[in-house]
């Protein structure tokens, strides 16, 4: 009963957020001299409207739960962590070279090795941002973002310096992985694992952060330093193990991009995946499974946004006017919430 | 252009508040409507990379794929700023799906693999026209790849700056050095030495295709180190071509005409006509004829053209780039021939060794010749 | 060519980057840091940064005038600046996520109002010519000017003595540090918040306006690669010091001409990490400057993003 209860309190800013954002979008959109109801009913069919549109939608999705979570595992232990792209590029850079060195062996260990170098690099990225909080105070937020801006450039580098495959010729990239060990598609699907793995790796990322030792450390970090500090817990290796945990699954990210996507890690892999996950975590109030929700969320506004654009000849930034509006509301109506959210 | 409706108006709020009044249902009807004007027409779908008015390289493609709106029986539907992504690839399918499109123009270079690949295998029936690519025969039979030799326009750029130039010191903006870059930094070069030997190119490259105040650093740094002729290959010149004209040197154009942005240092520019592709494309599909699967083409036909010449061009200029154009017309110019040295000094085109326009060696260009100052 | 870097052109390509291209930056910091010094934070001035952009060129280019235009940048971006304000003050509400929200909502509504602005030319912000006396003409495009630069340095110096001597200055400070506080001694602690918020939004607008109206001039969708975002990250690095936000701004000024500037000298390899170099300073600096455990100087102590420990 009490369970229902919350569950209807917590969908209640969410249902509001919705509402408003539609008034406001089709206020929006008519202003500009388009059809506005149209243009509404447009969104919902291009997301959710066929079986179509919602592989269209959970296609897109899949990228971002992984960096949602590099956002959300981080916020548990009160970190602020901003550069989930960097991580993302860098944690494909590594699972594409494993990917080629690797392409002899059988193809379990090819992916199960590109996961890791991924989760490695990845988590070791957003690992120095966790390191340089609890070593030296360096606020974690803005050390995430030049950290993702270096990322970036050493990616650039090396991928159309050392690492390019010089066949690949007016879009430096690596060397393409053995079609062998591409991830395919979910069977009947037009989606590929990655979504599955997303989903799983919120599951479990919801299970460590709930029904852990691990899990109720962090949230005793994350909620009072101080007390956690006299409490006897080691302070700084949980929000270490954190930031290292969220940038692993950024690194994730970038090794699906490469495995079930890109076939080779190029520079198409910062398509600001990493940007819309801190969206996406915030919106779900750092909870591992609102994160699915949010990614799904954001993927349906993509297809939404191309079905806008062909059917009604908006222009594409109708749909991150939409987009903006919709996480502007959503994170506004947080304070119907019953719940006093943690975080916010 | 199409004219955009931005501003708020009683008669769009009146059509509001009616489709309102109609109620949901009504809304069904334009996209019924829609579908069964499809079953008639041939449905187009075009994508491009970044925004379809950047004065820039989508830019050309959306003026072609207007061009195509006024084809009887043809219907185009467009979507801009697809990234490169899984995006690229539903948007594809969808195009197909919800659209019925019998034919996609894929426009950036990276939809090309593997997206328009794994595409066109999924709907054999659709034809997937991508640009820029390198079709090769056991790809799929209904994509193909058409492009421009742009080159020859940027040749014709490269001789007239060698003649407005004092300094003979020649500037080059660029986003990443790829081979259909270096391919027109060094037709440039070739270009402006053909005129004066003692021509240089200085390149910078910014390191990704759209950077304004990147694009404005490069630019205002050559002119520093005496540059006084610039041209660039970046997705939008806009800023590169203003920033010239504000420190008073001449500038060459790319993509589209931008002799508007610089009207006393314009000399001329290499403009894409995408229009002759994506018509003889469409035309084909119409006439139920197999996909083209590799389409290129040069000045003579129709793929690219030249900016008409600017004030600052000299009687003298003008005669010896019209001499070269007639030749490139005439089919008989060849700008990469050897004994062609890059710029460390190693042969890249042995003497007696001629690679015409259409030579698919010219596509893979993976050095800059000598002169170029600029390192791969 | 010689095969060397020539110190002295080198050097004057920086003093350009300084007048070209800190402006932006510094305005930013600037509004950012009146906004943080009230204990708020806004991460959305990425997108009032170029929601000024487009609305200052619209403004030029339909009245001719470009301060005009400038004063425009300046009210569309106090009017972003009003929504976060007003949205943060709800109980409950995020501020670095409705920030980033915001971001994407003005960005995406500046792209879609300022479509027909993209092909149109708007008049451009006048330069002073300090470099006149010089013949070379490397020093003369250096010392262009634009009065928004000396606007925005003499701004921070009179922020600092604000902070420091005037009232407000003060009851800001109180309000961002100590909330109760402010609010015993009878201070709107919300109202001044968003007022604080308005602020910044309006000196961001401004730098918006700097980036269309005079370098690198134009509106176009691409015209902000995250300087606003970068900017808002240099008030952490200038620990809330609208000096320091001044000096900071002139040094990613002077390292974005690096990279270009190497190259047209002929070092022409690795610029990917010479377009990084400035993002690698600023952490090597945060690093070594900063000591564990001890609360940031400065730090206003009802910030969400620093009040932790």
């Amino acid at each position: 009963m009490n369970m229902y209860r919350q569950a209807l309190d917590s969908l209640r800013p969410i249902v509001a957020a919705i509402v408003v954002t539609a008034g406001a979008f089709a206020l929006f959109v008519a202003a500009s001299g388009y059809p506005a109801v149209e243009a509404l009913m447009l969104v919902g069919k291009g997301a959710f409207g066929s079986g179509f549109a919602w592989q269209n939608t959970l296609s897109r999705a899949a990228p971002i739960m992984f960096t949602a979570l590099c956002v959300a595992v981080p916020a548990r232990a009160g970190m602020v962590i901003i550069g989930g792209e960097g991580a993302l590029a860098l944690g494909g850079l590594a699972a594409a070279m494993v990917g080629v060195w690797w392409a002899s062996r059988p193809v379990v260990m090819v992916l199960a090795g590109m996961a890791l170098a991924a989760w490695v690099t990845g988590g070791l990225w957003i690992g120095i941002s966790g390191w340089l909080r609890y070593r030296r105070g360096v606020n974690e937020t803005i050390s995430s973002l030049l950290l993702a801006y270096i990322g970036q450039a050493v990616f650039n580098f090396l991928v159309e310096g050392w690492l390019r495959d010089p066949a690949s010729l007016n879009k430096p990239s690596t060397a393409p992985l053995d079609s062998r060990d591409m991830i395919g598609n979910i069977p009947g699907m037009e989606v590929h694992w990655g979504l599955a793995w997303g989903v799983l790796a919120c599951l479990a990322a919801w299970w460590l952060l709930r029904h852990t030792v691990f899990g109720f450390a962090i949230d005793i970090v994350g909620g009072n330093p101080r007390a956690a500090k006299m409490t006897g817990l080691p302070v700084g290796r949980l929000m270490l193990a954190a930031s290292v945990l969220g940038g692993g699954f950024a690194g994730l990210a970038g090794m699906f991009e490469v495995a079930a996507v890109q076939g080779c890690a190029n520079a198409d892999l910062m398509a600001g995946y990493g940007y819309q996950g801190i969206l996406v975590s915030f919106a779900a109030r750092h909870h591992p499974l609102g994160v699915i929700a949010g990614a799904i969320l954001i993927g349906g506004l993509g297809a939404s946004n191309s079905l806008l654009q062909r059917h009604l000849d908006l222009p594409d930034a109708a749909a991150q006017v939409l987009q903006g509006l919709l996480f502007v509301s959503l994170l506004a109506f947080e304070t119907l919430n019953r719940r006093g959210g943690r975080h916010a | 252009m199409k004219e955009m409706k931005y501003s708020a108006s009683r008669r769009n709020w009146l059509r509001m508040m009616a489709a309102l009044g109609a109620g949901a249902v009504s809304q069904f009807i334009p996209d019924g409507v829609r579908q069964a004007m499809a079953a008639s027409k041939l449905v187009v779908g075009a994508i491009y990379v970044g925004a379809k008015d950047d004065f820039g390289y989508n830019q050309s493609q959306a003026e072609a794929a207007a061009a195509l709106r006024k084809l009887p029986g043809v219907r185009v539907v467009e979507e801009e700023r697809v990234p490169e992504t899984i995006a690229v690839q539903k948007t594809m399918e969808a195009m197909v799906n919800e659209d019925g499109a019998g034919m996609v123009f894929a426009t950036s270079f990276g939809y090309f693999s593997p997206y328009v690949l794994k595409v066109a295998q999924e709907y054999p029936s659709v034809d997937f026209s991508h640009c820029g690519g390198l079709w090769k025969p056991g790809m799929p039979k209904n994509a193909g790849s058409f492009f421009g030799y742009i080159d020859e326009c940027v040749y014709l750029n490269g001789m007239a700056a060698a003649y407005a130039s004092k300094s003979k010191k020649l500037g080059f903006v660029a986003a990443k050095p790829i081979p259909q870059v270096l391919r027109n930094i060094n037709a440039f070069l070739l270009g402006a030495r053909s005129v004066n030997p003692a021509c240089t190119v200085s390149v910078i490259f910014t390191g990704d295709w759209s950077l304004p105040v990147k694009e404005a650093e490069a630019s205002n740094s050559l002119v520093d180190q005496g540059v006084d002729v610039l041209t660039c290959h970046v997705d939008s010149p806009k800023v590169v071509i203003e920033t010239a004209e504000r420190r008073g040197i001449y500038c060459c154009g790319y993509h589209v005409n931008q002799a508007v942005l610089a009207p006393k240092g314009y000399l001329t520019g290499a403009e894409w006509n995408w229009e002759t592709p994506y018509t003889i494309l469409v035309n084909n599909a119409m006439a139920g004829k197999p996909m083209i699967n590799f389409l290129r083409g040069g000045l003579k036909e129709g793929f690219v053209r030249t900016s008409p010449f600017g004030p600052a061009v000299s009687a003298k200029a003008k005669q010896h780039s019209l001499a070269v154009k007639a030749r490139m017309m005439a089919g008989d110019f060849v700008i990469f021939k050897g004994p062609l040295l890059d710029n460390s000094g190693k042969t890249v085109i042995p003497a007696g060794v001629v690679q015409a326009q259409r030579d698919e060696v010219l596509e893979s260009m993976n050095y800059l010749v000598d002169g170029v100052i600029g390192h791969v | 060519m010689h095969d060397g870097v020539a110190l002295g052109s080198l050097l004057l390509a920086l003093l350009g980057g300084i007048m070209r291209v800190s402006t932006p930056f510094l305005f930013v910091s600037l509004g950012e840091c009146i906004t943080e010094i009230s204990g708020r934070i806004n991460l959305g001035l990425e997108g009032t940064l170029v929601f000024g952009a487009m609305s200052g060129y619209g403004v030029s280019w339909l009245t001719g005038s470009p301060w005009l235009g400038v004063l425009a940048a300046g009210v569309s971006g106090m009017l972003l600046g009003l929504i976060h304000g007003l949205l943060c003050s709800l109980p409950k509400v995020n501020d670095i996520a409705v920030g980033i929200a915001m971001m994407l909502f003005g960005t995406g509504i500046s792209f879609f109002i300022g479509k027909p602005l993209i092909q149109p030319e708007a008049a451009m912000l006048p330069s002073w010519h300090l470099g006149s006396w010089s013949h070379d003409p490397q020093v003369r495009d250096a010392l262009r000017v634009n009065a928004l630069l000396p606007l925005g340095l003499g701004l921070a110096a009179l922020l600092r003595l604000a902070f420091k001597r005037t009232r407000l200055g003060l009851v800001l400070r109180l309000v961002g540090d100590n909330a109760a506080a402010a609010r015993a001694l009878g201070y709107h602690v919300v109202r001044l918040r968003i007022l604080a918020t308005v602020a910044g939004g309006f000196l961001a607008g401004i730098g918006g306006a700097f980036l269309s109206l005079y370098y690198p001039g134009g509106w176009n969708e691409g015209l902000s690669s995250g300087q606003g975002l970068m900017a808002v990250a240099l008030v952490i690095f200038a620990r809330w010091d609208p000096v320091r936000c001044a000096l900071a701004a002139l040094l990613f000024g002077a390292a974005g001409a690096l990279g270009p500037a190497l190259q047209s000298q002929g070092l022409t390899q690795g610029y990917y990490l010479f377009n990084a170099a400035p993002y690698v300073l600023t952490l090597i600096l945060m690093t070594l400057s900063w000591r564990p455990g001890q609360t940031l100087a400065g730090s206003p102590g009802e910030l969400s993003l620093t009040n932790r420990s």
